[in-house]
């Protein structure tokens, strides 16, 4: 019988018949389950597949790459914005190549769902000279992944594959086939491969280069990219990735009378390409994401257009598409369907009853309402939901680690009270290089690490924080007169703001550890937790 | 045959458990199926929808287009009302009468109740009430689905053997209980429609 998985899960079970021994990964939405999937897999713990949380995206890729040197299969996983995190590996292990079969799997969210940008990781791949997968189903999720597996150790190149929201978080039955067995350590044949001195990386970039012709006839003849006769060529199609399944949703039993050229491998098949253009009179490209294709394809002066898309205005520039949004393009009426009546509320998420960060915000506006001049530097987590009423409580919100080096750069500038607010796993994966900036200019801004021992988000994963937040802090070398614990809880909160506002005055670098379970952890965790050495000053 | 339906609640109210009943029935009828749902932030109480399309032929997207979903089903008023766009003409709207309150500005129950029988095809009901007197608050969501059972496209049996086959960790009592919440269902939407 077929197995009912998400797309994400499809695409990990993927992974586990390709023979990996292991996956590096920072949680992220909507990526998070492809390794939950390899965690909870029992045949994965059989074949000892290493598949524990990394600290940040930057170091599960790197140890991806390790684990390819010894010649075994590895994957890593993130979403969008963590591959700007992991930018630094990601583009020279193209130029390194690798040894063991090595996938980048990246999750993108376009409408933003649970991200503050909707970037296309497409441009990532193309960046790094790398070829690209796209599946638009389940059964591709799976399927895509064995075949990346191959194709790298085929190209001697990581490959990258894309998913979007939609497909990561959709389930389908899914056929599973044969499983390949792991790759024995087998170290690399050229010993300079992996030696990136600049003499050596000139004939790495050199080999790059050349071997980009390989890459695009691999396209050429890809079983992912297939090509489907029309009669009517007024219109030929291209479509990539999920944005096929909603084209095929507009025609009765996929029966569409445009030629379609479905990519799911790039770089683009030009020679196909090319036959499409030759034989229509004009091209529709429908991607989901930023208009990678259309711009690649597009004449650059717009002057002899015969490409239309996303760039054309033709389909909507921003956010995700959907089958309606694409209706217009293909030629059809757009049929008016019953609005949501005005009685509705809108019903934005909110932090749980019971949350920590709650109590946490209830003492920082008060000490907001003493200073106006008070400005407070968020960051990526749970806690972002503080920017939003009723608490109202963060000023700016820009990445992971943007809170302590953005109040830094601020006090810098004369602004005081400088607060950051960053959660214990989001400190770890990239807030303590910024907290080191500040200790060593003993710069006056007030740090609050609110430690609720989990990567609540993303559905309460294991924090690299949890148990260490106290010795980090004075390894950094926060002075130990201004490293602060306490307990957000609202019979706490008249001495909370008592103590945040001696650390506000105090004219150099204070941390204040805001120390609360997430009300989310199963009880299994919480009881862990206890175990880990108890987290306190002495 | 094609049936598209979407779920809709709020993050945390289980909507899935009905999915996954959907799901396993389907997939042991052997129909094709694809079941979009909703992860990160929006679970954390804000407004969540999953879209389940089952059908003999081949499904393209995962989506439900405009105006073309079979029925709705909610687990709160006002959620059901949000997804209006979705529904084909004379669809049917399965829903709990239970407000789950978490914003200042919700609207008066009245009102929603109004909006909510002015269409024609409506099973507006207590579940939560009912699955409480079964003596399982918890089974609401299977009280739902019960009331919606008689639109779907899958047999009576291929539904009670999936609520088995999901609850059967949890013991014979929590499976019994969720068939008789199941049964129940069944019940209301005959007096109802």
């Amino acid at each position: 019988m077929k197995k009912l998985l998400l797309g994400n899960e499809a695409l990990a079970q993927g992974a586990i018949d390709a023979g990996i021994s292991g996956v590096y990964a920072y949680p992220g939405t909507p990526s998070t389950e492809i390794t939950e999937y390899i965690q909870k897999s029992k045949l994965a713990e059989e074949l000892n597949i290493h598949s524990q949380w990394s600290v940040n995206e930057k170091t599960a890729m790197e140890a991806a790459l390790g684990m390819s040197y010894a010649g075994k299969r590895s994957m890593t996983v993130m979403k969008h914005v963590g591959l700007n995190v992991a930018a630094d590996v990601f583009m020279n292990m193209s130029v390194s190549g690798i040894n063991g079969g090595l996938v980048v799997v990246v999750a993108d969210d376009p409408s933003m769902h649970s991200s503050q940008n909707e970037q296309d990781s497409r441009y990532y791949g193309r960046f790094a000279m790398i070829p690209i997968l796209e599946p638009s189903t389940q059964q591709e999720c799976y399927e895509i992944t064995k075949y990346a597996f191959d194709l790298s150790e085929n190209m001697g190149l990581p490959i990258m594959i894309r998913l979007v929201t939609r497909l990561s978080h959709s389930r389908a039955g899914i056929k599973t086939g044969d499983r390949i067995e792991q790759n024995k350590i087998k170290l690399p044949t050229n010993q300079t491969q992996f030696q990136l001195i600049p003499m050596h990386a000139r004939g790495r970039y050199q080999h790059l280069v050349d071997i980009q012709g390989d890459n695009r006839e691999s396209s050429e003849k890809s079983p992912f990219n297939t090509f489907f006769k029309g009669d009517d060529t007024s219109m030929g199609i291209i479509a990539s990735g999920i944005a096929y399944n909603y084209l095929m949703e507009n025609y009765e039993d996929g029966e569409c009378p445009y030629p379609i050229l479905k990519i799911s491998q790039y770089p683009l098949p030009k020679t196909r390409i090319k036959n499409l253009f030759d034989n229509c009179d004009k091209i529709l490209v429908l991607e989901d994401g930023y208009p990678f294709i259309e711009e690649i394809i597009s004449d650059f002066l717009g002057e002899n257009r015969a490409v239309i898309g996303r760039l054309s205005g033709h389909v909507n520039r921003v956010g995700e598409l959907n089958p309606d949004s694409i209706k217009k393009a293909l030629g059809f009426e757009v049929e008016i369907t019953e609005s949501i009546p005005e009685v509705v509320s809108g019903r934005p998420p909110e932090l749980c009853v019971g949350c920590a960060h709650r109590d946490l915000f209830d003492a920082v506006n008060v000490l907001g309402k003493e200073n106006s001049d008070q400005k407070v530097f968020g960051d990526i987590g749970c806690y972002a939901l503080g920017v939003l009423d009723p608490f109202a409580s963060i000023d700016t919100l820009i990445d992971m680690g943007a809170s302590i080096t953005m109040a830094k750069g601020a006090a810098d500038a004369g602004i005081h009270p400088a607060i950051a607010i960053i959660g214990d796993s989001t400190f770890t994966h990239s807030g303590m290089t910024g907290l080191l900036e500040a200790v060593i200019e003993d710069t006056p801004i007030t740090v609050i690490i609110s430690d609720n021992s989990a990567i609540a988000m993303t559905g309460a994963q294991d924090s690299a924080a949890s148990g260490r937040i106290v010795d980090i802090c004075k390894g950094i070398g926060v002075a130990e007169d201004h490293l602060i614990l306490i307990t957000p809880l609202h019979k706490n909160l008249q001495n909370n703001i008592f103590l945040i506002r001696n650390e506000i005055n105090h004219p150099g670098v204070s941390v204040i550890i805001a120390q609360r379970p997430c009300v989310q952890l199963p009880k299994e965790k919480k009881d862990l937790l206890r175990k880990i050495k108890s987290v306190s000053l002495n | 045959m094609k049936t598209n339906i979407i779920l809709a609640g709020v993050g945390g109210q289980g909507i899935l458990t009905i999915a996954a009943v959907l799901d396993t029935a389907a997939l042991a009828s052997d129909f094709n199926i694809k079941q979009s749902e909703v992860h990160g932030m929006s679970q954390r109480g804000g407004a969540v929808q999953s879209h389940v399309r089952i059908s003999d032929k081949e499904i393209y997207s995962d989506l439900i287009p405009k105006g073309k979903a079979d029925m709705i089903i909610s687990v709160e008023p006002m959620e059901l009302l949000r997804y209006l766009p979705y529904l084909k003409k004379g669809g049917l709207l399965v829903t709990d009468a239970n407000p789950f309150v978490n914003i200042t500005n919700y609207p008066e129950l009245e009102n929603l109740y109004a909006e909510i029988k002015s269409h024609q095809n409506t099973i507006l009901v207590d579940a939560k009430k009912i699955a409480k007197d079964l003596g399982n608050s918890k089974a609401t969501n299977i009280v739902l689905l019960g009331a919606a059972a008689s639109q779907l496209p899958l047999s009576d049996e291929s539904l009670k053997n999936a609520i088995q086959t999901l609850f059967q960790r949890k013991g014979e009592r929590v499976v019994n209980k969720n068939l008789d919440a199941y049964n129940k269902g069944k019940e209301i939407a005959i007096a109802t429609i």
